[in-house]
């Protein structure tokens, strides 16, 4: 089966720990310290108890039925982007395909966004594929470059640590997941030298075709420099990589002196042979940043630099695919083509763009302070992305105790926060990490009363295991 | 924040830097060719096609843009008659649904007096159901519980109360997606043990392209033609021992009612086809996607699951089945929503834990897509308020497309080189053209396999997109072209016109 390759054991902690949660403190009769588990294991901002933009959803609810055009209870600006949206649907109605690659105009109108973002540098919409979501996309491309034929192997380099999903893809098209080490020590930097080290060490085992980047970061909450984004470039052309770049969290970066740089933007900054050649994918989505809107299902890839036969062939293998869904399509729009100053909802959602921000910037520098003031807990600063992956300094006797378990001493850690401190977060062993550290993994873009609930949790947990383990 | 301007300088500063250490390596390397060329990129991929949106589409949206240009050509529009879209040609969505998606886009909406009380009870519960009561929230990658709960229920209720269990019940991204997933789950082995998987020829190219990409060996069995488009069971059998000699044979996939052809298969048929899977060792792939969409007096669907389980525990507690069904047809036509699922019967717990984590490698399908499938699976009761408008909106679509197969296959049977089967279900017709060897010799010269240039022509004199029948696989030296019954009738009637002028004028010039 071409599934096989997937990690078995990796999924089992997965469901046990969902099972739980959904089981939630009534079921079972036992008395608990708290009323409702707070849920951040994914990066998911309404989950957490974030609110969706306000202009969004009612643009999408006039989209969805039609009749609210006509209701004087949604400000006008709000009525005339949604009667926009839908001139732009085949028939009128969000309800029929749109062409594979995504609705024309909001394909053009994200190649505009990436423009502006990129000081200028031109983005070309028949570059832009919109699909459900980046992992979709990032599973063509790969679909594309992995060759099942090949002898030795297609290999791709991904960071330590990463969001399991790409190695799911990666695996399950038979490919080899090459490990580079983020140091944990410089604040999880990416550092050329273990580049180089990782590519040596894939001599003999595959052929690595690819190289998959995060940034800003997921889990570890990085964002690159622009000397180590450039440095990255110029490895990848050298080695003739192929760059897969995931630039989901360019909208969360909270780091002083830390700026996000697209690599498009940096590549072509590099300027020749580098801009003409190095082959790049970038991937970005309408689930993080400050729409958090996971469940609609949009995110959009930019290639750049590929062989426009090869591009023949990926146009095809999106078509099969039918299309994104359309209210997704409006959502990753209205992300990338906003209200603007003078518009009715401006205002407000100005003001919620900042409150979020707020919350964020907030709930990073609350985590950083707490988690490094329990004994066994560190943290490094949290200069981007939507987590915090602090590192657990366990004792000899909680390893043992895990062992005894038949669990990872890091998921036995958050098995037991789960149950007794009510707080849902992933072990840092699913994401991987170097040999004998454990870390945990929790969303911060949680609202402000909730981020002091699960810190209190979190220590009082945290104290107490400590001790039992001591 | 610093200025755009402040980065590109420090970005230009840096971007030299590390170019002029580069520039030892750079005089020292050769013109770095392409990392992903045709040969170095995946062969399957290669293999790809969909000709539903393949070249004959990209020539539509081609004329589309010169008539916006202002060029003059004898037709107005491009009628898209090529693409299972209902909405497109002008279907009205059902009231209730989107009055509901609307108040769970936009819960605020709950406040207002002009949504009926159960449109705002069905939001509430599906609101209830998502994570901080918000559809931007992920579901689990199978789907929300108490609508995979409510699909079980709809598939108990069909099947005359033959149990579902909501843990068989995989919601996904449109039936395709699903489709897919089970086939990569199906598909392994090398060489002469690579998997086989049977198709109905004619069949909806989505299965092909998915069979090339995963590198499947693809194993055709004809429908009949002569006798409606039915199926054969001495046909399976042939093809299954042809494929013998160079595949392993493990998969049957069957389109009921079906695409391109529209045949709705007899509960016989079903029940052969069933015991064929069974004697020989096959998994079966029930693609449901149009079980409301039958019109032919006599016709009936019959799902499988209910099929399998009336034939009793021999067959039911053995046989391994998935069966599909999605928002995007029916009477619903939602396709931009990619709402769908699939009931998997019999499956191996091991297999089901692996499908489990293929299904989250892409997180979760789009929650409005749940949100309508859930509506689909629990419409409107007569006691409530919205039931008059809903049952009134449905009848007039099912009926509407129930005359317009019938007009459809009437007058395309007054065309001389046209014949047409009865379109007994779903959206489309398949006809069969006769060509002209002189046309026949053309399309040949011009490099085009004949019903594409017909169908090319037909586009570029009378602006009407059709896909031609090769797109779907046809027995050798026969053509086709599929055209959906979509249109609103009054444009369907001049589409009929269009094409038997057509027919003739072609004719004529080939003979």
């Amino acid at each position: 089966m071409a599934a096989r390759g997937l990690d078995l054991i990796l999924h089992r902690a997965q469901v046990k720990l969902c099972d739980k949660l959904q089981a939630k403190t009534q079921s079972d009769g036992v008395r608990r310290p708290y009323k409702e588990v707070i849920d951040v294991f994914q990066g998911d901002l309404h989950r957490a108890g974030m609110k969706p933009l306000t202009f969004v959803r009612q643009v999408l609810a006039a989209c969805v039925y039609p009749p609210l055009i006509n209701s004087s209870n949604l400000p006008l600006d709000v009525r005339q982007r949604a009667q926009e949206e839908l001139g732009r649907c085949v028939g009128g109605s969000v309800g029929s395909y749109s062409a594979a690659p995504g609705i024309p105009e909001i394909i053009h109108s994200i190649s505009e966004f990436i423009k502006r973002r990129d000081g200028g540098i031109p983005s070309h919409p028949e570059n832009i594929y919109i699909s459900p979501g980046s992992q979709w996309s990032i599973s063509n491309i790969l679909n594309v470059l992995v060759n099942r034929e090949a002898s030795p192997r297609t290999g791709v380099l991904i960071p330590v640590p990463c969001h399991n999903k790409t190695v799911l893809s990666i695996t399950q098209l038979g490919a080899v997941a090459v490990p580079y080490y983020l140091s944990e020590e410089q604040g999880w930097a990416l550092q050329v030298e273990e580049l180089q080290r990782a590519h040596e060490s894939a001599k003999g085992v595959c052929n690595p075709v690819a190289l998959y980047v995060i940034n800003p970061g997921n889990p570890a909450g990085y964002v690159q420099s622009q000397k180590s984004v450039l440095e990255v470039i110029r490895f990848a052309w050298e080695k003739r990589l192929f760059l897969l770049v995931d630039e989901l969290y360019q909208d969360c970066v909270y780091g002083e002196n830390c700026e996000f740089v697209s690599y498009k933007r940096a590549l072509s900054e590099m300027g020749p042979p580098f801009s003409g050649t190095v082959e790049l994918a970038s991937f970005h989505s309408v689930s993080k940043g400050f729409s958090g809107e996971c469940g609609l299902r949009a995110g959009y890839v930019e290639l750049v630099n590929l062989d426009p036969a090869v591009m023949k062939h990926i146009h095809t293998l999106f078509s099969k695919d039918a299309c994104s869904p359309v209210l997704g399509q409006i959502a990753l729009n209205l992300m990338t083509d906003p209200p603007k100053p003078g518009d009715p909802s401006y205002l407000l959602y100005k003001q919620e763009i900042e409150q979020i921000r707020t919350v964020l910037v907030h709930s990073v520098k609350k985590v950083h302070e707490v988690v490094n003031s329990l004994p066994g807990f560190s943290c490094p600063p949290i200069e981007g992305g939507l987590f915090a992956f602090p590192r657990l300094h366990l004792t000899p006797k909680a390893i043992q105790k895990a062992k005894e378990l038949g669990l990872q001493p890091d998921t036995f850690y958050c098995t037991r926060l789960l149950e007794e401190g009510g707080v849902f977060t992933g072990p840092g062993w699913e994401y991987g990490q170097k040999e004998g550290t454990y870390h945990i993994r929790f969303c911060i873009a949680v609202p402000q009363d909730v981020m002091e609930e699960l810190l209190r949790r979190l220590s009082s947990f945290h104290m107490t295991f400590m001790k039992d383990f001591s | 924040m610093k200025s755009m301007s402040k980065i590109t300088l420090q970005l230009q500063r840096c971007a030299r830097d590390i170019t002029n250490m580069s520039q030892q390596a750079v005089n020292g390397v050769s013109h770095r060719g392409r990392v992903l060329t045709l040969d170095s990129m995946n062969p399957n991929v290669k293999r790809v096609e969909y000709a539903v949106r393949g070249p004959i589409v990209q020539r539509a949206v081609q004329i589309e843009k010169e008539l916006k240009e202002g060029a003059k050509k004898p037709f107005t529009e491009v009628i898209k008659a090529n693409i299972g879209d209902a909405h497109a040609m002008g279907q009205k969505p059902i009231t209730f649904f989107r009055q509901v998606l609307a108040l769970c886009s936009y819960p605020a909406l709950l406040e207002d007096s002009k949504f009926p009380e159960d449109a705002k009870q069905r939001a509430r519960r599906i609101l209830e159901a998502c994570g901080g009561h918000s559809i931007g929230a992920y579901s689990a990658s199978q789907g929300i519980e108490c609508i995979r709960q409510d699909v079980a229920r709809y598939i108990e209720k069909r099947d005359g109360g033959i149990p579902s269990n909501p843990d068989n019940i995989y919601l996904s991204t449109g039936a395709s997606d699903a489709i897919v997933t089970i086939l990569k789950l199906l598909v392994c082995g090398e060489g002469r043990d690579r998997t086989g998987v049977m198709i109905s020829i004619p069949q909806y190219p989505l299965y092909s392209a998915a069979l090339a990409d995963l590198g499947a060996v693809q194993i055709n069995y004809y429908l009949d033609e002569d006798n409606c488009w039915s199926l054969n069971i001495t046909e399976l059998r042939r093809a299954l021992s042809a494929a013998r000699e160079h595949c392993n044979p493990r998969v049957l996939c069957i389109i009921n009612p079906g695409n391109p052809t529209g045949q709705v298969q007899s509960r016989q048929c079903i029940e052969d086809v069933i015991r064929f899977a069974k004697e020989e060792h096959l998994f079966l792939m029930a693609d449901e996607v149009y079980q409301d969409n039958v019109y032919a007096e006599g016709c009936q669907f019959h799902s499988f699951k209910k099929v399998l389980f009336e034939m009793g525990p021999e067959y039911s507690n053995t046989v391994e089945m998935a069966s599909f069904h999605s928002t995007s047809k029916c009477y619903m036509g939602e396709c931009g929503f990619r709402g769908g699922y699939m009931e998997v019967i019999n499956l191996d717990p091991e297999v089901k834990a692996q499908l489990i984590k293929l299904v989250s490698v892409r997180l979760c399908p789009p929650v409005p897509g749940q949100a309508l499938l859930d509506l689909v699976v629990n419409p409107p009761q007569p006691d409530e308020p919205s039931y008059a408008t809903f049952m009134k909106e449905r009848t007039a679509v099912l009926s509407a497309l129930a005359e317009k197969a019938r007009l459809t296959e009437q007058i395309f049977n007054t065309v001389p080189g046209i014949t047409c089967n009865p379109v007994q279900g779903a959206m489309y017709t398949f006809p069969r053209i006769t060509l002209p060897q002189k046309a026949i010799d053309k399309a040949k010269e011009l490099g085009l396999v004949p019903d594409m240039f017909y169908c090319m022509r037909l586009l570029d004199e009378e602006g009407i997109c059709l896909v031609p029948g090769s797109g779907f696989g046809q027995r050798e030296g026969t053509y086709h072209f599929r055209m959906t019954i979509l249109p609103p009738t009054e444009k369907l009637k001049v589409v009929l016109q269009k094409i038997r002028e057509f027919q003739l004028r072609f004719t004529q010039e080939f003979s």
